[in-house]
C-alpha cells in the first residue's frame, strides 16, 4: 500500500510474523519529513526538545559565569559578539536577551515538546491501545510548527531589539518594555515565536483530547486509563483554552507596537497591567501544563518500581484535574505588586492555597504507593524520588509566596527564582528524565547503563541543589531577578550557584554518553524490562514496539479493576 | 501498511504538507515582521526591508496552497470513504475543540474591551484630526469610556442591520441543512446560497460602515478595542464565508450524503459561532460600550 515511498524493513530479525507487515517503514525523508506516525514524531519532539535544552542550557551557563562575581565580566564580550556595540548598555541589553531566549526556550521549546510532544505522542496511544492518533497529519503540523517557532525566535537574535540585537524583554513580554521600550524587529520575531509555537500546541491539544476520548480499546474505560493517560487531557485542556488568551494579548502587543493600538498606553486610555492579566491568565495555567504530564509519569515509575497498583487511583486523577481548574482562577498571585487592591490580594492568596490540597494529595499517594512496597532502585525510581523530594521543597516555597504580603517583599527576588526552578529544572526536568530511563529501553530496543543513570543522577542532584538553594538565601537578602550585578555582600551564595551550575553542566555528559553507550553498544532490550510492576499496555509490545501497533485492538480485562490495565490475551 | 488493519481508526500515508504549511507559517510571519519595519532609502541611511512583499507574498501563498491542498486530502479520503464513524467522530470533536480555543481568542478581546469601559481614563478626541489627547491629572477632568468629543457609531443603524442579517444566515444554514438530511438537495444549494449571499452582505456593510466610521484605527482604547475586535470577528466571517462556499461547491458536486455529510456540518457550526460572537459584540460593544455617547 506504500505507493509514496520505497519501504525497508528494519527490525525484521526480532519482529515476530504477526508484526511483519505493521513494520514497513517509508524511505527517509518521507518518515521524518513528512511523518504521520505518532512514535516518529515522537521521536523528533525528543530530539528537538534535547537540542532546545542544550541551547537553553547553554545560555544559562552563560548567565551563571557572568554572575559568578559582582561587575559585568563577559556580557560586552558577548555583546559584541552578537553584532551589538561595545558599551555598557549593549551588554545590559544582552543580558535582557539571555534571560527572555532562556525562559522561552526552556519552557516553549524544551519541556513542553519533551513532556507532551515527546512522551505523549510516543505513549498515549500505546498505553490506551490505540494504532495511532486520531489526527496524525495534524500532529506532524504540529511538530513543524514548533520548530518553525524556534526558527522565529533564532531570528530575533539577529536583527535589532532597541538599538542592539535581541529581544530582551523576558519571557512575560510585559509592556510597555515590549512595546514602546523596544521598538526593533526582534521583539516581533519573538511575538510571531510565540504565535508559531501556541498555534501547534493547540492543534497538538486538540490532537490529544480527541485520541484520548475516542480511541481507547475496548474495556479501557476513563477510570482504567493509566495515569500518565489522564495527565496529558489535563493539560491539553488547559492549552486549549489558555493559549488563545496569550495569543490576542501578543497579538495586541503587535499592534501596539506597530499599527498605532494603545492597548497597553495609558496616554491614549490603555492599561499595562491589562497586559500582565492577559498574560498570566495563560501564564498560570501554563505552569502546570509544564509540570502535571510529569506528575503522570511519575505515578507510572513509583507503582512499577514499589510492585504495587498506585495508592487512591481515583483521587490521583481527579487531584489532576483539580489543579487544572485552580489553575484559571489564581493568576493574579503573579501580579501582587501591580497595585492589587487588599480583597484582591485575598482571595488570590486563599485561592492560589487551595491548590497546595490536591497537589498534597499527590505526593502523600505517591508515598504511600511506595509504603510496604517492593521497592527496585532502578535509575527511573531513584529519578523519581529526587522528584518527589525536590517538587515538594519548590511546592513549599510555593506556598509561602502564595500569601500577598510576604509577596511584596519577595516578588521579583531570587527567592522567586529558586522556587521556580525547584518545581521546573527540579520538578520537570527530573520527570522528564525518569520518563527517559523509563521508556529509554521501550523507544530504542536498547538499554542504558544503569551506572551511568545513576552517576547522571546523584550528580544532577548535587549540581541543582547547590545552584538553587543558596538562591532562597540571596532572595531573602534581598537579591533582584534579572540583574547582571549586584553588591558584594551577594558574592558568596552567587560563587557557590555558579559551581553548582559547573557539577550540573559536567553531570549532563553521564546523560550523553549512556545514550551513545546505549544505541551503540546497549543490550537489546526485552519487551518488559522492568518486571511484573510495569503493567500498562505498552510493556505487552515488543521493544521497539512495530511501525503500526495493535492493528487488532487489545481488549482489557475487568473494567472494574482500576489497576488491571493488561489485555486478555497479552 | 494498514492492508491487515482490524480497525476503524483511519491510518494516514506520509504528507508533506504539514511541512510546507509550517515553513510557509514562518515565512508569512517573517514577511509581516519585514513589513512592520521596512523603511526606504534616505540620504543617509539605505532602504531597510525593501524586499518584504516577495516574502509575505510566498508566505501567504505557501499557506493557502497548504490550506488548499490539505482539505482537498481530506475531502478525497472522505469521498473514498476512509472516514468511518468514529473517524467522524474524532473530527467532530477537533471541530468542537477548535471553536472552544476560538471562543477563548475572543475572551481576550472582549477582556481588554471591559477593562477599558469599566476602568477608563479621562480623554478628549478631536474630530477634525483624529487625535486622542489623555486630560489624566486635569483638575475637571471626567473619566469616561467614549473619549469625549468623539462620535461612535449608531448601533440601531447599520449594526442592528448586520445583527438581522447575520441571524437570519443562521436559519437559512439550517435550511440547508435540514434540506440535506431530508435529501432535498435543490434546498441545501438554495439555503446555501443565501447564508453565503447574506454572509458577503454583511462583510460588505461592515466593509463600508469602517470606511465612514468618526474615528480611525487606533489612537485610544475605544478605537483599538472597537476594531480589534470587530476586525477579528470580520475576519472570521469570511473565512466562514469561505468554508460554507466549499460546501456549497462539494454540494454541486453530490459529495453530501443525508447520513454523512460533517464538512457541511462543521461550516454550519462553524458560521453560528461567529453568529454569537456577533450577539455579544453588538450588545457589548456596540450597544452597552457607545452608551451615552453621541451617535455619528
Amino acid at each position: 500500500m506504500a505507493t509514496t515511498a520505497e519501504g525497508f524493513d528494519v527490525h525484521s530479525d526480532h519482529g515476530h510474523d504477526a508484526h511483519d507487515h505493521a513494520d514497513h517503514k517509508p524511505g527517509f525523508f518521507a518518515r521524518w519529513f513528512m511523518s504521520t506516525n505518532h512514535k516518529d514524531i515522537g521521536t523528533m519532539y525528543l530530539i528537538f526538545a534535547i537540542i532546545a535544552g542544550i541551547v537553553g542550557g547553554a545560555i544559562s551557563g552563560i548567565m551563571r559565569v557572568e554572575l559568578a562575581e559582582p561587575g559585568i565580566q563577559y556580557l560586552t564580550w558577548w555583546a559584541q559578539f552578537m553584532g551589538g556595540g561595545n558599551d555598557l548598555n549593549t551588554a545590559l541589553h544582552m543580558w535582557n536577551v539571555f534571560i527572555t531566549a532562556h525562559g522561552l526556550i526552556m519552557v516553549f521549546f524544551m519541556v513542553m515538546p519533551a513532556m507532551i510532544g515527546g512522551f505523549g505522542n510516543w505513549f498515549v496511544p500505546l498505553m490506551i491501545g490505540a494504532p495511532d492518533m486520531a489526527f496524525p497529519r495534524m500532529n506532524n503540523v504540529s511538530f513543524w510548527l514548533t520548530v518553525a517557532g524556534f526558527f522565529s525566535l533564532l531570528f530575533s537574535m539577529f536583527v535589532p531589539g532597541g538599538s542592539d540585537p535581541g529581544a530582551g524583554t523576558g519571557w512575560t513580554v510585559y509592556a510597555p518594555l515590549s512595546t514602546s521600550g523596544s521598538v526593533g524587529p526582534a521583539v516581533d520575531f519573538a511575538i510571531f515565536s510565540l504565535h508559531l509555537a501556541g498555534a501547534g500546541s493547540i492543534l497538538g491539544a486538540t490532537n490529544f483530547i480527541t485520541t484520548i476520548f475516542n480511541m481507547r480499546a475496548p474495556g479501557m474505560t476513563l477510570h482504567k486509563m493509566p495515569l500518565f493517560v489522564w495527565s496529558v487531557p489535563v493539560p491539553a485542556f488547559l492549552l486549549l483554552l489558555a493559549l488563545p488568551v496569550l495569543a490576542a494579548a501578543i497579538t495586541m502587543l503587535l499592534t501596539d507596537r506597530n499599527f498605532g493600538t494603545t492597548f497597553f498606553n495609558p496616554a491614549g486610555g490603555g492599561d499595562p497591567v491589562l497586559y500582565q492579566h492577559l498574560f498570566w491568565f495563560f501564564g498560570h495555567p501554563e505552569v502546570y501544563i509544564m509540570i502535571l504530564p510529569g506528575f503522570g509519569m511519575i505515578s507510572q515509575i513509583v507503582a512499577t518500581f514499589s510492585r504495587k497498583p498506585v495508592f487512591g487511583y481515583l483521587g490521583m486523577a481527579y487531584a489532576m484535574v483539580a489543579i487544572g481548574v485552580v489553575g484559571f482562577i489564581v493568576w493574579a498571585h503573579h501580579m501582587y505588586t501591580t497595585g492589587l487592591d487588599v480583597n484582591t490580594k485575598m482571595y488570590f492568596t486563599a485561592a492560589t492555597m487551595v491548590i497546595a490540597v490536591p497537589t498534597g494529595v499527590k505526593i502523600f499517594s505517591w508515598i504511600a504507593t511506595m509504603w510496604g512496597g517492593s521497592l527496585e532502585f532502578k535509575s527511573p525510581m531513584v529519578w523519581s524520588l529526587g522528584f518527589i523530594f525536590l517538587f515538594t521543597v519548590g511546592g513549599v516555597t510555593g506556598v509561602v509566596l502564595a500569601n500577598g504580603g510576604i509577596d511584596d517583599n519577595l516578588h521579583d527576588t531570587y527567592y522567586v527564582v529558586a522556587h521556580f526552578h525547584y518545581v521546573l529544572s527540579m520538578g520537570a526536568v527530573f520527570s522528564m528524565f525518569a520518563g527517559f530511563y523509563y521508556w529509554f529501553p521501550k523507544m530504542s530496543g536498547r538499554m542504558h547503563s544503569e551506572l551511568l543513570s545513576h552517576l547522571h543522577f546523584w550528580t544532577f542532584f548535587i549540581g541543582v541543589n547547590v545552584i538553587f538553594f543558596p538562591q532562597h538565601f540571596l532572595g531573602m537578602q534581598g537579591m533582584p531577578r534579572r540583574y547582571p550585578d549586584y553588591a558584594e555582600a551577594f558574592h558568596f551564595w552567587h560563587q557557590v550557584s555558579t559551581y553548582g551550575y559547573y557539577i550540573m553542566a559536567g553531570s549532563m555528559l553521564f546523560f550523553f554518553v549512556n545514550i551513545l553507550y546505549a544505541l551503540a553498544a546497549g543490550k537489546k532490550a526485552p519487551a518488559n524490562p522492568w518486571g511484573e510492576g510495569a503493567t500498562t499496555l505498552e510493556w505487552t509490545l515488543p521493544s521497539p514496539p512495530p511501525y503500526h501497533q495493535f492493528e487488532t485492538l487489545p481488549v482489557i480485562t475487568d473494567a472494574n479493576d482500576y489497576h488491571d490495565h493488561r489485555p486478555v490475551t497479552a | 501498511m494498514a492492508g491487515t488493519a482490524n480497525h476503524d481508526y483511519h491510518i494516514l500515508e506520509p504528507d508533506i504538507w504539514p511541512l510546507v504549511g509550517s515553513i510557509s507559517a514562518l515565512t508569512f510571519t517573517t514577511g509581516m515582521v519585514f513589513f512592520m519595519h521596512h523603511t526606504p532609502a534616505t540620504e543617509t541611511e539605505p532602504a531597510q526591508f525593501g524586499f518584504w512583499p516577495i516574502v509575505l507574498g510566498l508566505g501567504i501563498m505557501g499557506l493557502i496552497a497548504t490550506f488548499f491542498m490539505w482539505f482537498r486530502n481530506i475531502v478525497i479520503e472522505a469521498q473514498r470513504g476512509d472516514h468511518t464513524p468514529v473517524v467522524q467522530l474524532h473530527m467532530r470533536y477537533g471541530m468542537i475543540l477548535f471553536i472552544a480555543s476560538e471562543v477563548m481568542f475572543f475572551v481576550g478581546w472582549f477582556w481588554s474591551f471591559f477593562d477599558f469601559a469599566l476602568f477608563p481614563t479621562p480623554l478628549s478626541f478631536d474630530e477634525a484630526t483624529g487625535a486622542t489627547t489623555s486630560l489624566f491629572g486635569q483638575a475637571g477632568a471626567v473619566a469616561q469610556f467614549v473619549p469625549e468629543g468623539m462620535k461612535v457609531l449608531d448601533p440601531f443603524a447599520l449594526p442592528l442591520l448586520n445583527t438581522l442579517i447575520l441571524l437570519c444566515s443562521g436559519t437559512t444554514v439550517t435550511w440547508a441543512h435540514h434540506s440535506l438530511i431530508h435529501g432535498d438537495r435543490q434546498g441545501l444549494k438554495q439555503g446555501l446560497w443565501a447564508t453565503i449571499a447574506l454572509g458577503l452582505l454583511f462583510s460588505s456593510i461592515q466593509a463600508y460602515e469602517y470606511s465612514a466610521a468618526p474615528f480611525g484605527f487606533g489612537g485610544n482604547s475605544y478605537a483599538s478595542a472597537f476594531y480589534m475586535a470587530t476586525g477579528f470577528h470580520g475576519f472570521h466571517v469570511i473565512i466562514g464565508t469561505i468554508f460554507l462556499a466549499v460546501g456549497l461547491y462539494r454540494s454541486y458536486l453530490g459529495h453530501f450524503t443525508p447520513r454523512q455529510h460533517f464538512g457541511f456540518e462543521a461550516a454550519a457550526w462553524y458560521w453560528h459561532f461567529v453568529d454569537v460572537v456577533w450577539l455579544f459584540l453588538f450588545v457589548a460593544i456596540y450597544v452597552w460600550g457607545g452608551w451615552g455617547a453621541e451617535y455619528h
